[in-house]
């Protein structure tokens, strides 16, 4: 399985569910237009849910940085959600797992957004 | 990991410059890594080993041409699981990989492919070809050490 990825609204913030493999090509790309698609909106809270991928490579880590940056430069804020251990390892052996504001609950991180 | 009743096992193939041909190595060296007897997390471990390594080749050495092609090859036995990837790239200058842990490089959107190999295999090792190309060779140990 590719990329899927579903948006939806709690609240005013936008959770992004994201289910498949996040790697170089369609995977990686498909996440960073619909980011950018979110932050064109005005979107400025934004949910990534990665509770359902599968795999990510270092593409895919990049376009974490690449939305989170984006994201935080338009004057908003991308939190992760529901990392399973693959991607937590991973991030953690980045040293990104610091950078990013991580949440395993969905509510709790609904209203973490100030 | 333990395994007493290894079957040896070679598989070369030369391969398109495309990201078809990244899946393609990936699967071939995950199914041979299971038939090894490696664990779970290893599968993960090599299968991005090798997905890493060859985007490096197709993608940075390469850079897609047609008329180049991959040499991927898999050596599987009793004590050691390895890995050989060469492209027919200019090839880079290893010193010149910034350290992606580097504070300043913490953010940046690449740069992180050879970190994870080397963190993720027991021995990485990479050479110019001559007259041009660049292999890799990825070992992950077969008996614990």
């Amino acid at each position: 399985m590719s990329i899927k990825l579903n948006t939806r609204q709690v609240g005013d913030v936008s959770v992004m569910d994201v289910a498949g493999r996040i790697t170089l090509g369609e995977g990686s790309s498909a996440l960073r237009d619909a980011l950018r698609d979110m932050v064109s909106k005005s979107q400025k809270k934004i949910l990534l849910n990665l509770g359902e991928v599968s795999y990510i490579d270092s593409s895919g880590i990049g376009e974490l940085v690449s939305g989170f940056t984006t994201v935080t430069n338009s004057g908003g804020q991308l939190k992760l959600l529901n990392l399973n251990k693959r991607v937590k390892d991973l991030l953690q052996i980045t040293k990104l797992y610091t950078v990013f504001d991580v949440h395993e609950d969905e509510a709790g991180a609904v209203r973490s957004f100030s | 990991m333990e395994n007493q009743h290894h079957v040896p096992e070679t598989v070369e193939r030369f391969l398109e410059s495309t990201l078809e041909s990244v899946d393609n190595a990936e699967e071939l060296a995950v199914g041979m890594a299971q038939r090894a007897g490696f664990d779970e997390d290893d599968l993960m471990k090599i299968g991005m080993a090798v997905r890493e390594s060859m985007v490096n080749a197709v993608v940075h050495g390469n850079r897609y041409n047609a008329t180049k092609k991959v040499r991927f090859s898999v050596a599987s036995n009793s004590q050691r699981f390895t890995i050989q990837i060469a492209d027919q790239g200019e090839g880079f200058r290893f010193e010149d990989v910034p350290d992606p842990l580097a504070p300043e490089n913490i953010m940046r959107t690449s740069g992180r492919g050879i970190f994870l190999i080397r963190s993720f295999m027991d021995e990485f090792q990479m050479r110019h070809l001559e007259p041009h190309g660049t292999e890799v060779t990825l070992v992950k140990y077969t008996v614990s050490k």
